[in-house]
């Protein structure tokens, strides 16, 4: 069985408004807009890396790469 | 998209949080880098109003001109030099209101440029008003108990015009929407695209549409892919949006019906 994928998720908390498109597009929930309306990375292991939050970022503020493991 | 097409210094963007011209504006550089053009030969062009803001983030040469004058502009551009490729950003109001009489002549005469209206179904800048495009019985600042009027059908508006390529697309479905503004701005001839995205501080707000998470992932719901939408009687097409490209003809230019005419 082909081993699992990982990627890595940066976020730039600059340029993020904290809009919740992220949080609505997202497959495998892995954003949330926490207590103080701030958007938190809650579970990056999920991430299957479908680019859908990057592609729906109003402000450039993804970035999900693959991680290779070597 | 390749980063080096933003102007970092100038973000994070002026936008109001969960606006869909970010998103509009990515799906646009991506189409730029996928077509993989010269990035010192793309000019954007740009009225005012959000969506006209948008050049300014990138690192192309742009122009930032009058209300609503930006397809003459983009026009003089392309005329003086025709090796450019010309895009118009443009809003919904910008491009169809104030500028509604510059975008069916440019269609008619068949410049080779591409307009991208932004259509977020008001006036975001001003605080919500009313534009050509605002559909029927919503509410917006100045029909504070339901538009009147009709929407203009841009699509429809723009091929009545003359446009040789016309296509429309929402935010939610990126890769459709890279994918025409890929077509258009390879198109030899005027094309439009009517990009739909969301304006979640005034329009979503005034007619209960939710956050603005919810007012994209809805675009699934009240959009219509046009291949499916041909097997659909018009009852169950009723308050749906057709998505797709709707016009793709050759170009009609003036210099093809000149050329026999030095031959003989």
């Amino acid at each position: 069985m082909p081993e699992k994928k990982t990627f890595k998720i940066t976020h730039n908390r600059k340029w993020c408004k904290n809009c919740g498109i992220c949080v609505a597009v997202c497959p495998k929930k892995v954003f949330e807009i926490d207590r103080s309306d701030r958007h938190a990375i809650v579970n990056p292991q999920d991430c299957i890396g479908c680019q859908m939050c990057v592609e729906h970022c109003p402000d450039f503020a993804l970035i999900v790469v693959e991680v290779k493991n070597e | 998209m390749r980063p080096d097409f933003l102007r970092c210094e100038r973000l994070p963007n002026i936008w109001c949080p969960g606006c869909g011209n970010g998103i509009v504006l990515r799906a646009l550089l991506e189409a730029i880098d996928q077509l993989q053009l010269d990035p010192d030969k793309v000019v954007l062009v740009s009225g005012i109003g959000c969506s006209s803001r948008a050049p300014a983030y990138t690192a192309f040469d742009n122009v930032h001109t009058l209300h609503g004058r930006a397809i003459p502009v983009a026009t003089g551009i392309k005329m003086a030099n025709p090796d450019l490729t010309v895009i118009v950003v443009t809003g919904d109001g910008d491009g169809s209101a104030i500028g509604g009489n510059h975008l069916i002549h440019a269609a008619r005469r068949d410049v080779d440029i591409t307009v991208v209206v932004f259509n977020n179904y008001n006036y975001g800048m001003t605080g919500g008003q009313a534009s050509p495009l605002t559909p029927s019985s919503s509410i917006t600042t100045t029909t504070p108990n339901g538009n009147l009027d009709r929407p203009f059908d841009l699509v429809k508006l723009a091929a009545g015009a003359g446009a040789t390529y016309v296509a429309r697309s929402g935010i939610y479905f990126t890769k459709h929407l890279v994918d025409h503004l890929k077509k258009a701005i390879a198109h030899d001839g005027f094309s439009l695209v009517d990009a739909v995205a969301q304006c979640p501080t005034y329009f979503g707000r005034f007619n209960k549409k939710g956050s603005a998470g919810q007012m994209v992932t809805s675009q699934k719901d009240w959009m219509v892919l046009k291949s499916v939408a041909e097997k659909k009687t018009p009852e169950e097409l009723v308050g749906k949006t057709i998505i797709g490209e709707f016009v793709k003809i050759e170009r009609h230019s003036p210099a093809s019906a000149a050329a026999p005419k030095e031959q003989a």
